[in-house]
Formats: structure tokens, C-alpha cells, sequence
């Protein structure tokens, strides 16, 4: 059978890790390549780089990362930040990522993610959507890592991004993300009853239950956290173990 | 020994070429890989590996594009009987018919078509993304020294269908039972991605470089 995902992210800015793992056999921790190695080695279902760096003129440095990091990984790599064009996804494809993530574009050019999905397949496509809960039962969409509202209705955008050929949403809770507290799992069910391609959960793990939250009563097909793999406090291997003794499905 | 992987402008092949490499040195074989779509380059290689992303019908469509490629490719298939690999969309090319966006002629090496995966009236989605374990229909020198039941990273919407059913080496189950790889003679292929199924999917790359079809 499908196993649940966990996907560790790494945030690189500059072709640097940002917060990762903090271990002392690394030869170099902050080379984003040598921290993938590390949760290859451990089992990672898939891996997503968060690219945040700020200037365009840096914009490349994440291609050389992403190639480093294919030549030495082999397992599913996903990439995103700062996608604009349908250049931008072939540039990443090529370099060795096996699905790109689109966030603001995919809010700011209605297009981008129909023709992406045309041109490389739904499979590559990862819709990443940041959602910040405005009333009960509502949440509205955020671009700009968060900072910028749209008004956009959330439940409404995911549905027009399956509609469009999005292969996977990738789902942060804004007002979860660096909490601590857990998924958002209202907003995760919902979102994954409405559509038909698979959901990623993001923002807020600081325990090992959250995971097991995230996929059994938010019903996301995969989880991702940072913080709690980065600095050694668990280790995928761990994750696995606790979610196996809990009866959700995971590849051990 | 040499190896093409072929480049007509579909997705990952640094991945693929960079796993064969990893593979090759595991079992210290002096192996040339070489990622191309040059027709004279393709018959004078030893094996093949035809990786695919992407729609059907936009991969057999980047195929026919190139000069050559298709004779080339059917020729070192059929006629010199060489052994070739398909990944994903790759492996589904191997089929006569693709019914992905429309209808696309394939390969038609083997007797099979290609169809979009049953999602049960909803009850699973697609594409099927993740880790999914494969079960053995037949013995096959591509498995050696995998464990029946093993996982492979499966990323993949449509599924090779066929009624030759001794050319299935093995399945998975997602909804119903969909073929996870095929062989017929020197033609194999597996609809997940050994190149991203870390050391299980390396260990099939060397399976595949060691191959020697009797």
C-alpha cells in the first residue's frame, strides 16, 4: 500500500542552509547537499528546499545546490521559492528537482500553473499555498512568505489549482508556522476532502504526535516539518517508529 | 561498456544518469554513461535507458521530433536485441497505444495501452505520489537481491495495461492492482523511479548494468 510521506525542509538562502541540522560530523552544515545526504541516510520519504534567498542576481546559486544535491541523493527532491516562470521550473527540472513548488506566482499569474502542469506534467507541479484562518471556517490565501494578503478564499483557490493541473498542495497554516503548536487540522481536513490530489501539511510540528495528527485527523497524505528534524531532536527514524507503533502506514 | 540515456527533452535525466553512475561504481564496472539523442551514438552504445516525464503523448512526440531517434531506438530494440530500460513514462512508451490527453501511438513493443489510473469514484488520489511496495509476479534478474515487497518511489497518473500478462514482473496496489514493471526478452521497464528509490533503486540500476540477455 501508499505510505504516508515525511518530508524534511531545508530553508537555503544563498545557496546557504538557514537553520539545519546541527551536527558535529558534518564537514560543512551549512551545505544544503551534505544535509539532504544526512536525511537520505535516514530515510526521507522526499526532500523540499525552500529557496528564501532575496536578490534576483543570487537567483542561480540554487541550481548549482539543487544539481549538488541530485548527484549525490537519489530520492524525490522538491524545490521551491521564488518561482516565476515556466523557464524557472525547466531551469530546476534540469538541475535535478523532481517537482518545483509555485507560491506567490501561483496566486499573481492565473496561467503559470496550467501551462507548467501542460508543459511538464501535473506530477511536477506542487501548488504551495500559505493560509491564514481570518474567521471560523474561513481562510484566506497570503503571498509574499506570508506577508500580503489577497482575499482570496483558500477552499476556493485549492479547488481552481486542481482545476488547473496542480499535481500536489503543499498546505501552510500561517498562524501555525513556527508555533510549535501543531497543524492547522481544521484547515487540513478541509482542504484535503475537497480535492483529489494529494496534501502536504505544513507549519507548527513541535512533537512527533503532530505528525501523526496531521495525517489521521487532517487526512494529508504526507507531513512535513523543519525545526524539530534540524536540531537533532528527532530523527526521521524516530518519526517512523512512533507513527508505525500508532498504526499509520509509513515506509520503515 | 556504454550506456545512453536518452535526451529528447524530457524532465530528470541528471538523476538517472547520475544513479547509473553510482551504480556502476558499487560493482566497480568501468561503465561510460553517456546522455544523449544522437541516433549513431545510440547504436553504437551497449545498453539503453529511456527515462520519461511528463505526458505520453508529449514524450513519443519529443521522440519523433529528433531525426533518427525512433529508427535508432527500434533498432537497437527489435533488430540487435539490446537491452533497454524505461523509466516511468518510458517504460510506458513501450506500449502501442497512449490514451493520455489523446490518443498517441507508442513504441508497440509491447501489447499494451496506457490509461488514466481508476480513482474508485474518488476514493484515492492522483497522481499516485510516494513510496508503494511492489509484489513479484515472476522471477526476474532486474530484482536480484531486492526483497519481495520492497518499496519504490512511484510518481505517476496513467498506468501500463496489459493482457500479456507473462510480461509482468511486477505490481502494486493502489485501488487495484497496477503494473509496477514489465519485461519482455531484452525490453524492461518499471513505472516507478529507481533512480529516486535510493538503495533499492540502485541496486535494480546494477541489476541492469550486469544484465546479460541469454
Amino acid at each position: 500500500m501508499l505510505k504516508n510521506r515525511i518530508i524534511p525542509c531545508l530553508d537555503v538562502k544563498n545557496g546557504r542552509v538557514v537553520k539545519g541540522i546541527n551536527f558535529v560530523d558534518l564537514v560543512d552544515a551549512g551545505d544544503p547537499a551534505e544535509q539532504a545526504k544526512i536525511y537520505d541516510e535516514q530515510g526521507a520519504d522526499e526532500l523540499c528546499f525552500l529557496d528564501i534567498t532575496a536578490s534576483n542576481e543570487n537567483r542561480d546559486i540554487i541550481l548549482d545546490t539543487v544539481k549538488k544535491t541530485a548527484e549525490k541523493c537519489f530520492m524525490p527532491l522538491t524545490v521551491g521559492g521564488g518561482v516565476r516562470t515556466l523557464e524557472d521550473i525547466r531551469s530546476l527540472l534540469l538541475a535535478g528537482a523532481d517537482k518545483v513548488s509555485i507560491n506567490t506566482a501561483a496566486v499573481n499569474n492565473k496561467n503559470l500553473v496550467k501551462e507548467s502542469a501542460e508543459k511538464f506534467g501535473s506530477q511536477c507541479i506542487v501548488v504551495a499555498i500559505d493560509a491564514k484562518k481570518v474567521k471560523e471556517n474561513k481562510w484566506e490565501i497570503f503571498t509574499h512568505g506570508g506577508r500580503k494578503s489577497t482575499g482570496i478564499d483558500a477552499m476556493k483557490f485549492v479547488e481552481k489549482m486542481e482545476a488547473m493541473g496542480a499535481g500536489e498542495i503543499l498546505l501552510t497554516s500561517m498562524d501555525r508556522d513556527g508555533t510549535k503548536k501543531g497543524y492547522d487540522l481544521d484547515l487540513t481536513k478541509k482542504v484535503s476532502s475537497l480535492v483529489n490530489i494529494p496534501v502536504i501539511a505544513s507549519g507548527g510540528v513541535g512533537s512527533l504526535e503532530h505528525l501523526r495528527q496531521g495525517i489521521k485527523i487532517g487526512k494529508a497524505n504526507a507531513v512535513l516539518a523543519a525545526s524539530i528534524f534540524h536540531f537533532g531532536e528527532f530523527s526521521i527514524q524516530d518519526a517512523k517508529k512512533y507513527l508505525d507503533s500508532k498504526g499509520i502506514p509509513v515506509r520503515i | 561498456m556504454s550506456v545512453a540515456v536518452i535526451d529528447y527533452g524530457s524532465g530528470n535525466l541528471k538523476s538517472a544518469a547520475k544513479a547509473l553512475e553510482a551504480a556502476a561504481n558499487n560493482i566497480n564496472k568501468n561503465c561510460k554513461i553517456v546522455v544523449t539523442s544522437d541516433p549513431k551514438t545510440i547504436r553504437q552504445c551497449d545498453k539503453i535507458v529511456l527515462p520519461g516525464q511528463g505526458s505520453f503523448r508529449d514524450c513519443y512526440l519529443g521522440i519523433k521530433k529528433i531525426p533518427g531517434l525512433n529508427e535508432s531506438l527500434n533498432e537497437f530494440v527489435l533488430e540487435k536485441k539490446k537491452p533497454i530500460f524505461g523509466i516511468c513514462v518510458g517504460m510506458q512508451l513501450f506500449a502501442k497505444t497512449g490514451y493520455e490527453s489523446q490518443e498517441t501511438q507508442g513504441f508497440g513493443w509491447i501489447d499494451a495501452e496506457v490509461r488514466k489510473i481508476n480513482n474508485i469514484n474518488k476514493k484515492i488520489k492522483l497522481p499516485h505520489i510516494g513510496w508503494n511496495q511492489i509484489e513479484f509476479k515472476k522471477d526476474s534478474f532486474l530484482f536480484s537481491n531486492i526483497k519481495n515487497k520492497s518499496h519504490m518511489y512511484f510518481i505517476h497518473s496513467y498506468e501500463f495495461m496489459t493482457k500479456k500478462k507473462d510480461c509482468v514482473v511486477a505490481t502494486t496496489d493502489y485501488g487495484n492492482s497496477i503494473i509496477a514493471s514489465v519485461n519482455k526478452e531484452n525490453i524492461f521497464g518499471t513505472q516507478f523511479h529507481p533512480e529516486k528509490s535510493q538503495k533499492n533503486g540502485v541496486l535494480i540500476l546494477q541489476n541492469f548494468l550486469n544484465w546479460e540477455i541469454s
